[in-house]
């Protein structure tokens, strides 16, 4: 059989992409060597989101005395919880087989390793039913992904016990009374907002000078705030140079400010980034030109190899599953030659912890190491009725806009529900909205959008309810 | 009451056949609907309704042949019956019934254009970003071509217009000298009194011909190929098809023809189906022919996408459809935008020869003279023979003499006998 596309890896990057192909009416075959989906179906985005969703719930239960309610002993059960999340995994993930037998995509299923060939490489897999099937096609994309990044150097290895990357944490056994969470990026955070809401002791190490420390300053600085108020530890500008396994538990050392610390807990999570899965398929061989332990790709994904295209975390920061799917699909578009629009969207990244991060464009400091000319607003949410209304009055909004043409540069939010308005910022800036366009939008009343009108406003000194 | 008049596609015809009548007596027309179908050897064009009011009578019956230009084939009632103007028509008819004669399903002239066919005080699509920064650097939105959603101008289409120079509005400062037509010394600096002449401004598409035009003719180094193409068994071939195709109510014209012997030309020799480009030659995997059509007040030149793999019916019906909306300005950018290789017929206003200016980035363009009966050389005897003749203008960036002379004989090759389209 001779495809026009066959995809590697069926994460929300290939899966998508597959997708878009066959509308291009390409033949399409799509190879995944564990569950379709990907990480983010199975082991990311979706999984932790069900889990986070009964942290908020949990939490919220602590303080209904907020909303005049009351309830008496809340309470959990750490294997349902976890078991709900599976379940979450399970049925997202039926859904990309459905959508591949509804697109006429041929999944096969089983570990690639790609070989020299004629349009373009050839895809040799090992089938998980046994056998090696190998599969011609006139176009391949990469979409491998990545996994967490280890250290082996100082311990920082996954034993599936007492050391976890995010896969373990997802589904661990039992509950860790306390952990250590190595990396306050958002999975890191992400996870210590879900274990601290269900009482485990948790203290997260930073290397950088903040938290989140890819978002705006002022939002990391928020985020610290709310945080430590929830009780979560911290220890920001942290080196971890060993992590040792006692007898019990795990002891992490740290150095902070020149000094040397041991933290001891029955758990530490490894959150400090991610590599590429791009080795061991055959890249080498091929000469693809790889750049940082990723594949070098152009705007159109493609890469130095004919007929090889690559998107998504194998390909290159962010590693972010909607940047997967655009760059997936954009590709797919490309190589059905169908007419591409210019437009170049931002990448938006969330943290879904309580209280939500979100953001889209450059931060003030970029605008500043940038040298751009800008004018900032910002509106607290605290002044927000329905925000007031629903007691989430935490956090803000804050939006950069370039002086002199009123360019939407970036938008920064922390609080309940940002995560969820954020696209307002997204197609503002991709449609090249100026400031003009966001002042003189009708935002819903009472809603908590409107601080976008708001904060929009502030940065001409218009604002009206502060 | 005003009498319609058999229209003149060129100023040599003289007879056409009326194909077909749009409407019937008793209809009510109004400016611009179409009312009826003539056709010549080479085109088949519609005539527009000029005035509104109701048909009265029709004179000529549809598929009458040897009907003489000037002669009534149809009489409309007007509104306001006697207030119907009649100044002297006979003197003047193209004025009354045909202003747009040159409009005809394939007319043309050696100049297109696949840039966007802006109408002066049309809104023009842009992002509110990009006419900030059109304002700021004051650039004329109408000149930029757009590629964002549906043609609009992005902010990246502003930076490549300052990177260019291009779009620069009002003052053409020297710098800018690259993509505005050059500024010339003034018509009184030149001895032509002011007020002896009455000055167009110049709309949209006028500045896009000029830029464009002016751009092409000075930057790449083009040369034109000339060749003479016997067509009877061209026209033999057509009339056939059109007797089979009549059911359908298709007609295909010789330009019809043309178009797809190009395209396929053009796959026996791909070389000629290129576009220079910095990074390398950009070889076409399709031929996307961009025919060229003269609309009031300048042309634009929708494209044949794939042209190698229609039929000549499909052809026949693309061709007309598109030259329909690029004559009522309503082809989508998508339209008139990246084909790959240009077709222009000056055929119908008897024009022997010409050759038409490169339409960026496309490598070639062809343009096609009119059919005539001449006397050739046969095996030493002397006999007439129905000649086209066309020529090749190539950018010498992509296509050399060479490849130039072999894919104009290709296409000689077919289009004297176009039985082997078939093979």
């Amino acid at each position: 059989m001779s495809y026009d596309l066959v995809v590697i890896g069926s994460g929300p990057g290939g899966y998508e992409g597959a997708i878009r192909a066959s509308q291009n009416g390409l033949k399409v075959a799509i190879v995944e060597r564990e569950a379709l989906g990907g990480i983010c179906l199975n082991w990311g985005c979706i999984p932790a989101k069900a889990l986070l969703k009964s942290a908020e719930v949990y939490d919220k239960l602590h303080h209904l005395e907020d909303y005049g309610l009351s309830a008496s002993n809340p309470g959990y059960d750490f294997e349902k919880v976890i078991q709900r999340s599976r379940g979450v995994t399970k049925t997202m993930s039926g859904g990309v087989a459905y959508l591949m037998k509804k697109n006429k995509i041929d999944v096969i299923e089983g570990s690639a390793v790609l070989e020299p060939g004629k349009d373009a490489p050839k895809v040799v897999v090992t089938l998980k039913a046994g056998g090696i099937q190998t599969v011609e096609a006139k176009n391949v994309m990469l979409a491998v992904g990545a996994r967490a990044r280890e250290i082996p150097a100082i311990g920082a290895v996954s034993d599936g016990e007492r050391i976890w990357t995010y896969r373990n944490a997802l589904a661990p056994k039992s509950q860790p009374k306390s952990l250590i969470i190595i990396g306050s990026g958002a999975i890191g955070i992400e996870f210590a907002s879900f274990y601290k809401a269900l009482g485990t002791e948790v203290t997260v190490v930073e290397a950088m000078d903040r938290i989140l420390p890819v978002e705006d300053h002022e939002v990391s600085a928020e985020a610290l705030k709310a945080f430590k108020k929830r009780g979560i530890n911290f220890r920001i500008s942290a080196k971890v140079t060993k992590i040792e396994k006692p007898a019990k538990g795990v002891a992490v050392h740290v150095e902070v400010a020149g000094k040397s610390e041991i933290l001891a807990a029955e758990g530490c999570i490894v959150a400090v980034g991610i590599v590429a899965n791009t080795d061991g398929i055959g890249l080498e061989k091929l000469g693809v030109e790889m750049d940082r332990g990723h594949v070098k790709n152009d705007s159109h994904g493609k890469t130095n190899v004919k007929g090889l295209y690559a998107i998504g975390d194998c390909a290159g920061p962010p590693w972010l599953a909607h940047k997967a799917s655009h760059e997936a699909v954009h590709a797919a578009d490309y190589m059905a030659g169908r007419k591409l629009s210019n437009l170049n969207p931002p990448i938006p990244g969330c943290t879904y912890a309580t209280p939500e991060v979100a953001s889209v464009g450059i931060t003030e400091q970029a605008a500043k190491e940038q040298k751009l000319d800008v004018k900032i607003g910002r509106f607290p949410f605290r002044a927000n009725g329905r925000a007031v209304a629903s007691s989430e009055t935490l956090g803000f909004v804050k939006v950069i806009f370039e002086k002199k043409t009123g360019a939407l540069l970036g938008a920064h939010m922390i609080g309940a529900n940002v995560t969820e308005m954020v696209q307002g910022f997204c197609l503002a800036i991709t449609m090249e909205a100026t400031e003009e366009d966001l002042q003189g939008t009708v935002f819903p009343h009472p809603t908590m959008s409107e601080a976008i009108l708001e904060a929009s406003l502030d940065a001409d000194g218009r604002v009206i309810n502060t | 009451m005003t009498d319609i008049l058999m229209p003149a596609l060129s100023p040599t015809m003289e007879e056409g056949i009326l194909a077909k009548w749009h409407v019937k007596v008793g209809d009510t027309v109004s400016a611009g609907d179409v009312i009826a179908e003539i056709e010549t050897d080479k085109a088949t064009m519609e005539v527009e309704a000029v005035d509104e009011g109701t048909i009265e009578a029709i004179l000529i019956e549809a598929g009458t042949e040897g009907v003489k230009v000037n002669t009534p084939i149809a009489r409309l009632a007007g509104e306001g019956g006697s207030a119907a103007p009649a100044p002297q028509k006979v003197a003047e008819p193209a004025k009354t019934e045909a202003p747009k004669a040159e409009v005809a399903t394939v007319a043309a002239a050696p100049a297109p254009v696949s840039a966007p066919a802006v109408t002066s005080g049309a809104r023009v699509a842009a992002s509110p970003l990009a006419r900030r920064l059109a304002e700021i650097n004051k650039l004329d939105l109408k000149l930029l071509k757009g590629t964002g959603p549906h043609g609009r101008v992005i902010k990246r289409d502003i930076e490549e217009a300052l990177k260019s120079g291009a779009g620069k509005a009002g003052s053409a400062p020297a710098a800018a000298a690259s993509s505005e037509p050059r500024k010339a010394q003034s018509l009184e600096q030149l001895g032509i009194a002011p007020g002896s002449y009455d000055l167009v401004p110049l709309d949209g598409m006028r500045k896009v011909i000029a830029r464009r035009l002016t751009d092409s003719f000075r930057d790449i180094p083009h040369f034109p190929l000339t060749i003479d193409i016997e067509i009877d068994n061209l026209l033999a071939a057509r009339a056939k098809i059109n007797t089979a195709l009549e059911s359908q109510g298709v007609k295909v014209s010789v330009n019809d023809i043309v178009i797809k012997a190009v395209a396929l030309a053009l796959k026996q020799v791909p070389e000629a189906n290129a576009s220079f480009t910095p990074e390398g030659i950009a070889m076409h995997h399709n031929a996307d022919i961009a025919m060229a059509v003269a609309i009031d007040g300048g042309l634009i030149t929708p494209i044949i996408r794939k042209a190698e793999t229609k039929s000549l019916a499909q052809i026949a019906r693309e061709t007309k459809d598109l030259a329909g909306r690029a004559r009522d300005r309503k082809l989508k950018p998508e339209e008139f935008q990246g084909g790959t290789f240009s077709v222009s017929n000056l055929g119908m206003f008897g024009i022997k020869q010409f050759a038409s200016i490169i339409n960026e980035p496309q490598g070639c363009i062809l343009s096609v003279g009119a059919g005539e009966q001449r006397p050739v050389v046969k095996g030493g005897q002397l006999a007439v023979a129905t000649v086209m003749t066309v020529t090749l203008t190539c950018d010498h960036r992509v296509v050399d003499g060479s490849i130039g002379a072999k894919y104009i004989t290709a296409l000689k090759d077919l289009l004297q006998d176009p039985i082997k389209m078939l093979a």
